[in-house]
């Protein structure tokens, strides 16, 4: 009997913390995050129905009446239900991954590079003349500005913008390319519901849009050493002034 | 004694090891606990929690939990107990390489402890060791010297004690049971045992290599996982053409499997005791071994989920996905027997069918999260924030933990002779099971508000200072849970001493651990329970014949 009045109280509590979280996602900037918030949902109502019904089977297990042997091809049943269930969601899913990772990327977009180095995060524009300047490792120099390396010598360099945030322009595609010079590191924001390690020896392209103007916090989101907890940055996206 | 080569005492050995590290996990979560929500507190004799210190904690919380609790209680301790007896054989079929894996273990344990205490601080690169953190040596940060070189040290000499040990687990089982027990009559347990063996000798034989790679790059001045450009701590490394991401195949293809290690003899455990407290037959038997079959051929696969957005082709993300989706599939045939088992049946609510079946609502929690996370396009959300965390903690940490507990509560009668106390233990589950969702079921919100996990403070961002009552919370209820288990140590210790003494088959199974004296010739599977028309309503798996009435 107590063990059916736990697993009601959990059933309840369950039910109280679904239908009032008491933590919850900050809104989507962008249209690939509302398509991941659909999915979510859709995921998180699937799970809560089995939770419910199994959670149900299992107080049902505790109570004094009783059940007749369940038929061998109710396992046949159940199982389909399963399969048809986990294969619909892996569906939906896929769906909006392919959007987000492998569409081809559009022109037009605006590039920016992202340095991650324990701990901070660095960006680097390529400037008016369009185009990032080389670098190189011995030109590297963190107090000077220069995380990046950037070759003084290469006049396509000489515009380049490096800073300790990010600023893109709302509505425009944006794609950052993500790089490590030390260990591996994750740029996460969570209004843009996207998440990428930062690799060293990789360059790894990161895309979105985001619609919506505000500030929004980036954080390190692979552990990176002692500093991980305060590898902060911020993304600012800003309406575009009129040409 | 100490050196012994009987399996039972190799088995008690390895208990009594994983029970000695999993109090050692504890204490370090609570203190991870305290300093989350406390973070400018000292504490008694240690003084400041700095980041570095935090994260040692964390790594030596996840690798004792991971390797010297999950890996070796449900298999090595459980398993040296009672596998050759629920086979119907008298030993282990090396006995010598069973004594060595076993003390191996423990040094392997020693070399982990000194590793906490090194100069230049413990290792805090985590259990998954990702590198360049673990590989670029003291440069890198604190705990990244000596700490780290003797983190890895240890992991290789697990490597090998678990290598024994699978050896012996297979051949024991392919070669040593008794007439008549063929391998689809086999108690689950024993076929679990055996599944999670095979999966051992594979993923281990991959991770010891690749420990051995990182240590080569740490000591001997290698590339394997150390690209070309480096530059930590304005110190440029002179390595070539190595690749972090080599190391993260190989270890999750040692990892994920792992998982399934650490939960399928619980799995087992479970069946078997909700059969006996409900005195029903497993529902579908074959089933199940066929699910645990594909749960364990599956888990080979499927790594890749752990690196959805660590940088690998998006495509084969997509492969991974898949996988992992339909290992869901058997995983749920899993649940519904076990509910399927004890339907219709009469149940016995023991502390052991308690445990087993709160066991059932947790995998079923925490399987369930596994839904979001096996989607791609979700984990790069989800993907190292505490609602990671949660789903591991809850399927993989409690979960097995209550496999391990049901296990402890069923066979303590054959371990030492003596019944558990059932009042004890029963308020120990009550609070336990109260406890254990109230730690893990909010910290899923605070991943759905995208808190990153192996964070050692809350303090440098403002998405993260809402959080911080639940954090509190968590706390709280951490430090209940933990004071609850001492109800289970005193019932442990004091029941080895004082407790009822067992008769020989306390619970009425079936299976031949319990059969008095020897025992002869097989005629049976597992789950003979709810028979009619004898004196008992069960056949153990050596009585030919049902007894007639008196």
């Amino acid at each position: 009997m107590v063990l059916g009045s736990l697993l009601g109280a959990l059933v309840v509590v369950a039910c109280t913390l679904f239908l009032h979280p008491p933590a919850w996602f900050p809104s989507a900037i962008t249209l690939a995050g509302q398509q991941y918030d659909r999915q979510f949902l859709l995921t998180l109502w699937v799970s809560a129905l089995i939770f419910l019904i199994a959670h149900l089977f299992l107080i049902s297990l505790t109570l004094p009446f009783r059940r007749k042997v369940l038929h061998p091809r109710f396992e046949f049943v159940w199982t389909f239900i399963a399969v048809l269930l986990f294969s619909g969601l892996a569906l939906t899913g896929t769906r909006i991954w392919a959007g987000v990772r492998t569409d081809p990327i559009p022109p037009g977009a605006v590039r920016v590079e992202v340095l991650a180095h324990q701990f901070a995060w660095s960006f680097r524009s390529p400037g008016p003349d369009g185009k990032f300047g080389r670098t190189a490792l011995k030109y590297v120099n963190d107090p000077a500005g220069n995380p990046f390396g950037v070759d003084p010598s290469d006049p396509a360099g000489r515009d380049d913008v490096t800073t300790a945030t990010l600023t893109v322009p709302a509505g425009r595609d944006i794609i950052l390319m993500l790089r490590s010079r030390d260990v591996i590191h994750d740029f996460f924001v969570r209004e843009l519901r996207l998440k990428q390690d930062a690799v060293p020896g990789m360059d790894i392209p990161y895309r979105f849009r985001a619609d919506i103007p505000g500030i929004y916090e980036i954080a390190c989101s692979e552990l990176c050493g002692l500093g991980h907890s305060q590898m902060r940055s911020t993304l600012a996206v800003v309406r575009e002034a009129v040409r | 004694m100490l050196f012994a080569r009987n399996h039972r005492t190799i088995g008690l050995q390895y208990f009594f090891l994983s029970l000695g590290s999993v109090v050692l996990g504890l204490v370090l979560s609570l203190l991870m606990r305290f300093h989350l929500v406390h973070p400018e507190s000292t504490l008694p004799g240690v003084g400041d929690i700095p980041p570095e210190l935090y994260l040692a904690f964390l790594t030596m919380h996840g690798t004792l939990m991971v390797f010297f609790v999950l890996t070796l209680a449900p298999q090595a301790a459980f398993g040296n107990l009672f596998l050759t007896a629920q086979l119907g054989t008298e030993e282990m079929a090396f006995p010598i390489l069973n004594m060595l894996s076993f003390w191996t273990t423990a040094l392997s344990l020693a070399i982990m402890v000194l590793a906490f205490f090194a100069t230049g601080g413990g290792p805090l690169s985590g259990w998954t060791a990702y590198p360049p953190l673990s590989a670029a040596g003291g440069v890198a940060g604190p705990g990244q010297g000596a700490g780290q070189t003797l983190w890895l040290i240890a992991i290789a000499v697990f490597c090998l004690a678990t290598l024994m040990s699978a050896i012996n687990f297979i051949t024991t089982t392919i070669e040593l049971r008794a007439p008549g027990m063929s391998l689809m009559r086999m108690p689950l347990t024993c076929w679990n045992w055996f599944i999670t063996a095979i999966l051992s000798l594979l993923a281990f034989s991959v991770l010891l290599p690749s420990v051995l790679l990182l240590l080569a790059d740490r000591l001997a001045g290698t590339s394997f996982f150390l690209p070309s450009g480096l530059l930590i701590a304005d110190q440029a490394l002179p390595n070539q053409g190595g690749s972090p991401l080599l190391w993260e195949h190989l270890f999750w293809f040692f990892g994920h499997p792992e998982v399934y290690i650490a939960i399928l003899p619980g799995m087992a455990v479970v069946s078997h005791v909700i059969a006996t407290f409900s005195r029903r037959p497993v529902f579908g038997y074959r089933a199940m071994v066929y699910a645990a079959l594909s749960i364990g051929f599956l888990g080979l696969l499927v790594w890749g989920h752990h690196m959805f957005i660590s940088g690998i082709n998006p495509y084969s993300a997509i492969a991974f996905s898949v996988l992992t989706l339909i290992i869901a599939v058997p995983s749920s045939i899993k649940t519904l027997n076990w509910i399927a088992t004890a339907w219709g049946g009469e149940l016995r609510l023991t502390t052991s069918m308690l445990f087993a079946l709160g066991f059932v609502s947790l995998f079923i929690t925490g399987g369930l999260s596994g839904l979001f996370l096996g989607q791609p396009v979700l984990d790069q959300y989800f993907h190292d924030t505490t609602f990671v965390v949660a789903h591991f903690h809850i399927i993989m940490g409690v979960a097995a933990i209550f496999g391990i507990f049901a296990a402890t509560f069923y066979w303590f009668p054959l371990m030492f002779g003596r019944m558990l106390n059932e009042r004890l233990g029963k308020l120990h589950f009550y609070l336990t099971f109260i406890g254990a969702y109230a730690i893990f079921l909010p910290m899923h919100f605070t991943g759905f508000a995208g808190n990153p996990r192996r964070y050692a403070d809350l303090t440098s961002f403002q998405f993260l200072a809402p959080l911080l009552p639940i954090h509190v919370w968590m706390t709280d209820a951490a430090y209940l849970t933990a004071a609850v288990q001492v109800l289970f140590l005193v019932n442990l210790f004091w029941s080895m001493k004082r407790g009822a003494p067992a008769v020989r088959n306390p619970w009425q199974a079936t299976t031949l651990e319990w059969a008095q004296g020897p025992v002869g010739v097989v005629y049976r599977g597992p789950c003979d329970y709810g028979v009619t028309g004898t004196a008992k309503d069960y056949l153990m798996q050596h009585e030919a014949e049902p007894c007639p009435k008196p």
